[in-house]
Order: C-alpha cells, then sequence, then structure tokens
C-alpha cells in the first residue's frame, strides 16, 4: 500500500540511529540506560577502560597499551577472537568520551559514550557506537558476530554496568556455580572488581 | 535437596536437584519450614505462562530460616525470614519510589527481551515464574537462593509467632491489600470482588479495613462463598445469578463504586466470550480467557475505580475500551510491591486485624508437592490454600 503522504523530509529531534529513512548499510547504534549514581563515578568506572570487560559479555580483555590507547580483545563465533586498538580522542571529565580504533582493527569502530545529568534520576548514559562493515574471510566471521543483534548486545552490557553500579552486583537467576556456567553466563565480575580492590 | 520442578503442562515432579549457593555478595541461602502453592502457580501448571523450561523449580510462596548469607547481607544465620515473591535490588529508582515490583536491576539482561518483545519493558525479577522474570529457581524445595537478601525479606523476631500466620506475607496478602488501595476505596463505598481465592478474599477483608461499606464477593464454590460471607460480603454465585443485573441491582441501579478482579487470565465459566478465548488460547492464537475484566468494566459505575490484581500475560479480544473511557474508569494494577508492605500487615496480622490463616486447607510434605499441585487444581473447593513442609513425614498430609 502506498503512504497516505510523504513527510518523511520533516526535521524532528530524535535520535538518527532509529531513522526509517538512513542509509541501511550504516551499522549504527544508540542506546541508552538510565543509572541512579553521580555522573562523576560512572564516567570514573569508563575512564579506566580495563573495567569494562567485566559488564560486557563478549569482551575477553581491555589491555592498556600506553596513554589512552587499549587493546581490546572481543569473543568472535567459533571460539575464536578478534582485536583492535582503540585511542581515546575526546575525553571531558564526568561528561563524554570519545574513541576511534586505530588502523589494522579487525572491526574498525568508534563512539561515544556521554553521561548527562537527570537530577533525581542519577545520570542518563548514552552510548552511540558505528562500525564499519569489515572486509576478507575474517571480516565476513565479525560481520557475523557484530551483525547478530548489536544492539540487543549494547543494551545488554549497559544494563550489566547499570546493575554493578546501583546495586553492587551483576544479577544472575542461577542457583548454583555449576548452572551458572552452564547458562554460559559471564557474572565473574563482582570477584573480579573486588580482588583489583575498585 | 529435593524441589518442585515443572516439567510441562500437568507436570509438576519432586526432583532431585543440586544444592543452591551464593554467588553474590547480597545472596542468602534460606533453608525452607514452609512454602504454598499460589493460585498463580496454576497458571504455569496449566501451560499459560511461555518462558518456562522443563526443571525449572516452582515456587514464589516461602519462608524460612537463613542457612548462609554473602558479605553483604544483613541477614544473620538462625534468623527466621519471610520472602516476597518480587525480587527487588533497593537502590533503582522504582525500589526507591516504593514501586518494588518494577525493580531494575533484579531481571538479569540476558532475560530481558521476551519482556521487551511481548511488553514493552522487561519485569522485574520473581521467584520460580519462567525466564520472563529472570528464571530463578524457586522456593518449593529444601533451600533457596535469595538475591538482595538486604532488601526483601522480612525476619520475623518473634518465634511464637507460628510460620502459617505470617506465610502469606510472601504474596497473597499483601496482593489482596494493594488490590483494594488500588481501588482508592472511599467511606461508604460499595466494593464487588470478582474471585474468591486467596487474593480475593484479602481483598474483602481489606477493603472492609478500608472503609467499604459494603462488599460483593463473586465466585461458584460454596466453599469460598461461605468465607467470603464469614468477613462480610454478600455473595454473587455467578453460576446462579446474572451478575451484572444482580450488580446493578443491588447497588439500586448505580453500580458498584470500586470493582477489583481477583481471577485474572484464567476465567472459569461457559460464557461465549470464554470459550472463543479458550480456542485462541488452546491454538495459540494468544489471547488471554478475559471474561471478568469484561464484565468488571461493564458493571463499574460511571467515575468508579477498577483494580486488576488478577494476572494476564497477553492481549485480548473485544476489550470494552469505549466503555472504560465513556464512563471515565480509573484503571490500577500490577504485580504487588511486597515489601512496601510487610512490616504493616504483620503488625495488622499481630494485632489481630488480620486473620491470615483461615485459608489454608491442607499442609503436606514437599515431596507430596505434584498430587497437590493436581489436588488444588482440580478440586479448587475443598483445597482452598496448600501449604508444604519440607521435612514433613511423607504421606501424613493434614487437612488443616
Amino acid at each position: 500500500m502506498p503512504p497516505l503522504s510523504d513527510h518523511s523530509d520533516a526535521p524532528d529531534d530524535a535520535p538518527v540511529a532509529y531513522s526509517k529513512v538512513a542509509d541501511p548499510d550504516r551499522t549504527l547504534i544508540e542506546e541508552a540506560v538510565t543509572i541512579n549514581r553521580p555522573a562523576s563515578e560512572l564516567y570514573q568506572f569508563w575512564r579506566d577502560q580495563t573495567k569494562l570487560a567485566a559488564v560486557m559479555e563478549n569482551v575477553v580483555s581491555i589491555v592498556p597499551e600506553g596513554a589512552d590507547r587499549f587493546r581490546w580483545t572481543v569473543k568472535a563465533p567459533g571460539d575464536k577472537e578478534v582485536s583492535w586498538v582503540a585511542a581515546i580522542t575526546n575525553d571531558i571529565p564526568d561528561r563524554e568520551l570519545s574513541w576511534q580504533s586505530e588502523d589494522g582493527a579487525d572491526v574498525a569502530n568508534s563512539g561515544r559514550i556521554r553521561f548527562e545529568d537527570a537530577e533525581l534520576r542519577g545520570t542518563v548514559v548514552r552510548a552511540t557506537i558505528a562500525y564499519d562493515p569489515p572486509a576478507g574471510a575474517i571480516g565476513r566471521i565479525v560481520a557475523k558476530l557484530f551483525q547478530r543483534e548489536p544492539r540487543i548486545q549494547t543494551r545488554r552490557d549497559l544494563h550489566r554496568f547499570k546493575q554493578l553500579m546501583e546495586a553492587g552486583e551483576i544479577a544472575t537467576s542461577a542457583r548454583n556455580r555449576r548452572q551458572r556456567e552452564e547458562r554460559n553466563e559471564d557474572q565473574t565480575i563482582t570477584r573480579e572488581l573486588e580482588e583489583t580492590g575498585a | 535437596m529435593k524441589a518442585l520442578a515443572w516439567h510441562g503442562k500437568h507436570d509438576v515432579r519432586c526432583d532431585t536437584v543440586d544444592d543452591p549457593e551464593i554467588l553474590n555478595p547480597r545472596d542468602a541461602i534460606i533453608r525452607i519450614t514452609s512454602t504454598a502453592i499460589c493460585g498463580s502457580d496454576l497458571h504455569l501448571y496449566d501451560g499459560y505462562v511461555p518462558a518456562m523450561k522443563p526443571g525449572d523449580i516452582l515456587g514464589h510462596e516461602f519462608m524460612g530460616v537463613v542457612e548462609e548469607v554473602g558479605a553483604a547481607s544483613t541477614l544473620k544465620k538462625g534468623q527466621r525470614v519471610v520472602v516476597p515473591f518480587t525480587i527487588s535490588c533497593g537502590k533503582c529508582y522504582h525500589c526507591e519510589k516504593a514501586q518494588f515490583s518494577a525493580c531494575e536491576n533484579s531481571n538479569p539482561a540476558d532475560k530481558h527481551d521476551i519482556g521487551r518483545e511481548g511488553l514493552g519493558q522487561p519485569m522485574s525479577g520473581v521467584f520460580g515464574y519462567s525466564h520472563m522474570t529472570g528464571g530463578y529457581s524457586g522456593g518449593q524445595a529444601e533451600y533457596v537462593r535469595v538475591p538482595f537478601s538486604d532488601v526483601g525479606p522480612l525476619v520475623i523476631p518473634d518465634d511464637s509467632v507460628e510460620d502459617d500466620k505470617v506465610l502469606f506475607l510472601t504474596d497473597i496478602l499483601p496482593t489482596g491489600w494493594m488490590a483494594a488501595e488500588n481501588a482508592d476505596i472511599e467511606p461508604g463505598d460499595t466494593v464487588a470482588v470478582w474471585g474468591c481465592g486467596p487474593v480475593g478474599l484479602f481483598a474483602v477483608q481489606s477493603a472492609f479495613l478500608m472503609g467499604a461499606q459494603r462488599v460483593i464477593a463473586i465466585d461458584h464454590f460454596p466453599h469460598r462463598l461461605e468465607l467470603a460471607r464469614q468477613f462480610g460480603a454478600e455473595t454473587i454465585n455467578f453460576e446462579r445469578t446474572k451478575v451484572y443485573e444482580a450488580l446493578q441491582d443491588m447497588t439500586g441501579g448505580i453500580g458498584p463504586d470500586a470493582c477489583i478482579d481477583c481471577v485474572g487470565l484464567e476465567a472459569h465459566g461457559a460464557f461465549a466470550d470464554n470459550i472463543i478465548d479458550q480456542i485462541k488460547v488452546s491454538t495459540f492464537l494468544g489471547t488471554d480467557r478475559a471474561h471478568v475484566i469484561r464484565q468488571v468494566i461493564m458493571a463499574a459505575r460511571r467515575g468508579g475505580r477498577v483494580s486488576m490484581p488478577g494476572v494476564y500475560g497477553g492481549f485480548v479480544d473485544k476489550f470494552p475500551l469505549g466503555a472504560l473511557m465513556e464512563k471515565g474508569l480509573t484503571l490500577k494494577t500490577g504485580q504487588t510491591h511486597v515489601q512496601k508492605y510487610t512490616r504493616p500487615l504483620y503488625t495488622a496480622i499481630a494485632e489481630g486485624k488480620i486473620d491470615s490463616t483461615f485459608l489454608i486447607s491442607h499442609r503436606m510434605a514437599l515431596e507430596e508437592g505434584p498430587t497437590g499441585y493436581q489436588k488444588f487444581h482440580d478440586e479448587q473447593d475443598t483445597y482452598t490454600k496448600i501449604v508444604l513442609k519440607p521435612g514433613m513425614a511423607g504421606s501424613a498430609s493434614l487437612a488443616a
């Protein structure tokens, strides 16, 4: 059925990630979560990027490589791993962090995380991530990984971050360690953080 | 340990499974002393609730003794506790507003997708009630892992107060109370309550405590109608009497000021709309059986209030939206914010203002749970409430 009218060129204030008319080839994710903690506390957690592996399901490790550069190692399908170095390109304390992967990345990506004061509700944490579709054989595997609901993955990662910052732990419904392993949930975060004194 | 596990429609078994363990700092392990089968467990038993997996441990009404605590729990080993069925972190915006059943943190992130798809937002965590509400093992077991144990469990300080008196603080008493609260009862009101199961009977008591002049209770089981009558309600047997017509007449043509649907998605009765709904449910066309809420909305007076504690899970056809709007009704509903009510209702029980033990018709050993489910399902008039006692000698079920 043809549209009754076409006003799709009328501008609006909504995030471009939810556009019906933007370029469909671009993988752009925007997800927001409200966290009942002050922006400075949340920013501090993200500024030390090595802690993020704990809340991000597919991230194996984030290791510093010099000032403001981090090597990310991420699970890929078929027990493979992909890796890249990302540099922090913009840093506004307590407000915003941006990053950009460097040349040679298995998955070229860039993004920004913002911490917006939400007064009584705490802080709105808004992540915007853009992936460049990779080329080559590994690229196809990686594309599969990142096209497999990257938005859901981002949403879950942000929510685990929220749980850790608000409740002090990441919720698991497993009955015991064995069930947790069976369910393949990554719930080692609180112990790791305790060990690192975070 | 032994635990009652769901294996499919009308298939509950007493399995031997591995024990729970402390996994997070705020956890506690509770040794169960009493656990009840809830009317909403029958929705699982009848296969109405999606996202159940074979082997899931049932039970969201339970109490017991603290066996083990995590580093950040405020409970102490040996304390007696009643555990709310809703799991709440106590730290998120909703919990701080005492909207505990809307907790943002108790449902694990990887379980959110079903709720987002089906409801627009994920639900909070609930014990033993499908993977939509987290996939937590329930308390119809010898032991249970209780997350956020510094927020939910109510410590019962007085050992002389027996389990039976406080067990229903887990769910049905606060649910009946919140149902009446959601009806915004004013002095002089006539309140109609559909369903005289446990929640309905607590709603009847609560409505009177909140100032209702009359309560009209609707059911068809004789024992349930008699219990409602004992609490001062007038009754309507829907198999004997035309409910809508009787309500209009009994209220002088006005309609009840407040109407409470304590039935939910499994309304009984051979009504045309129910039969069509039932066919759609059984053929997976995905509607709830909604005869009661339709009748509630049609019966309520203009400008009246509708409270809906009854459980619904999906979509409904022929919902009288026009009546809701044109009559200017207010509809309030939701899973119970149990943690908000446990303390004041414990006081009400202690002061004898609410009778919390009249419901219990049978006590059984945990191992007899599968029979308990079947009896509670098939013989609702006799089996008003079953309490399972782990450790009780088998085959010694007692009628109360």
